[in-house]
């Protein structure tokens, strides 16, 4: 069997939101709308103060709420752990909007650019007018994962077939790869350090698993 | 000990959620007090009242909700999608439902038929329960999600449903007996709502919620109570009593009490909606070798 997973290491991610910016541009989201994102969170008094960054996005839950309320079976939960939407079946409802314990979800009713009302060349060579008006989320790069099936490459290994914010992150805090190889990356980061998932205590099962410390 | 201050960033703390506007409030506004309408209806036609205006009036609230989350979602000309996942999703359980509450509802009328009018009641009841449970099943919002959230929605909207019985009891009910079983029964479900909402609020307080949830449910908490259910609750009284214009008590009440059940779905669908937010268990260690504590931006009580 295959579990896609990710891992982020918080301890190396800068802020940079580079991985936000690779992900609008691989999936071409619309203005306003990030499938990924980076929070920045300030703690403490002075002098004792800290600043964490952690980014968010679908996180691809063992056991999606997401899945479980949405009337049209448009969201499934893939063998290999990827959640995914197809659009041509949502009804655009939003309930799976509201049992996303993550914000992961955005509908768009309208189509958006970036300058005004007409898209950009780039828009306009990759706008999808079967997104306006339903759901849509992270896919984890769905469309690399399907390539490598067929290409016999190894997801979290080679780039071609690796989530644009993995590629794209230059701290090298995020991971990604199978959960149920022993040998994978994020196997063996989650192996050798403390992590956590967002929101345990839900029992939505996150497939992304946060570096806190070494293990 | 320092307490930890938080500067959240865009978006970390728990914010008001704007998908579900007021087309989907609607929905639970008037589907559930139509349900529980048909389920108070078809009780009364045990004791041989007409029900007939009662079921239209039911049928037309449950149609008007569903137009109104109609006209909201996405792709409404794709909207028989939403019968294709009966196994999990509460959604589907109550589009179900509604056919079933029209088709009987409609044999009721046109046959006079007590087993129609009473598998109608039925099926009201089932409408209420199903939105019930789609607020119980969206985790995202922990305000709908907490488990007394649930038996305070369906409590509502059979409360409002019984309301609505006693606003109509003047005109289909002219014994005194029933209307004095009617104010009863709407007295006694008042109650029910009053401890239900109180037990709620309680809860979120004690297990913890986000602050923008608490304030908003706590700024209708008096008026609620006061309007919403001490009012009808004391009218009821005059009408039980058999105090001059009883009947124009009995339908100030069910006015009063309908309006406050609504009063109050509309804040928990629009203004208490407050998303999870996000929380760190443990902040990352760098620099000075250690970790941080716990931070959860935007939440209260607990």
């Amino acid at each position: 069997m295959t579990r896609y997973a990710m891992t982020i290491d918080l301890r190396r991610c800068v802020g940079c939101q580079t991985c936000t910016a690779a992900c609008k541009n691989a999936n071409a989201t619309p203005p306003g709308v990030q499938w990924r994102r980076v929070l920045d969170l300030e703690t403490g008094e002075f002098p004792d103060v800290r600043r964490s960054f952690v980014p968010v996005a679908c996180m691809h839950c063992d056991e999606p709420p997401c899945e479980e309320v949405c009337p049209t079976k448009a969201t499934t939960k893939r063998a290999d752990g990827l959640v995914a939407i197809d659009y041509d079946t949502c009804i655009g409802c939003a309930n799976c909007v509201m049992a996303c314990p993550y914000e992961a979800r955005s509908i768009v009713h309208e189509a958006k650019f970036a300058y005004g009302d007409k898209p950009i060349k780039s828009e306009e060579v990759r706008f999808d007018s079967a997104r306006i008006g339903v759901s849509m989320k992270c896919t984890f790069c769905i469309d690399r994962i399907d390539l490598a099936a067929k290409t016999g490459q190894v997801p979290g290994r080679d780039w071609e077939v690796t989530p644009a914010c993995v590629n794209s992150c230059i701290s090298g805090a995020m991971a990604f790869g199978d959960l149920d190889d022993p040998d994978s990356k994020v196997s063996r980061l989650i192996a050798e350090n403390k992590t956590f998932r967002m929101h345990e205590e839900l029992g939505t099962g996150p497939g992304v698993y946060y570096i806190w410390d070494k293990g | 000990m320092k307490t930890p201050k938080i500067r959240p960033g865009e978006r970390v703390a728990p914010r008001q959620q704007h998908n579900w506007d007021w087309r989907a409030a609607s929905n639970f506004i008037a589907g559930g007090a139509g349900g529980g309408l048909l389920a108070f209806a078809a009780f009364a036609s045990l004791w041989g009242t007409d029900v007939r205006a009662l079921l239209v009036a039911g049928m037309a609230l449950i149609g008007a909700g569903l137009t109104c989350v109609w006209l909201e979602i996405g792709k409404p000309w794709r909207a028989l999608n939403v019968y294709r996942h009966a196994a999990t999703s509460w959604m589907t359980r109550e589009a179900a439902v509604a056919p079933f509450v029209f088709g009987c509802g409609a044999l009721a009328l046109f046959t006079g038929q007590p087993l129609f009018v009473l598998l109608t009641g039925v099926f009201g009841a089932c409408f209420v329960y199903a939105q019930a449970r789609i607020l119980a099943a969206d985790k995202g919002i922990p305000a709908w999600r907490h488990p007394r959230c649930l038996p305070l929605v369906a409590a509502t909207g059979f409360a409002e449903g019984a309301s609505l019985l006693a606003v109509a009891t003047p005109f289909v009910i002219p014994q005194v007996a029933g209307q004095v079983a009617v104010a009863t029964a709407v007295l006694v479900l008042l109650l029910v709502r009053v401890l239900l909402w109180r037990n709620y609020l309680r809860g979120l307080r004690s297990d913890g919620a986000p602050v923008g949830s608490l304030r908003a449910l706590s700024a209708i908490d008096g008026s609620f109570l006061k309007y919403g259910n001490l009012l009808p609750a004391i009218l009821l009284l005059v009408g039980v009593l058999g105090a001059p214009l009883a009947g124009a008590a009995l339908v100030l009440a069910g006015f009063a009490a309908v309006a406050g059940g609504w009063w109050f779905k509309y804040t928990l669908v629009r203004r208490a909606a407050y998303t999870q937010g996000f929380a760190l268990p443990h902040l990352p260690v760098r620099g000075r070798g250690t970790s941080g504590p716990a931070v959860k931006p935007g939440w209260g009580g607990a």
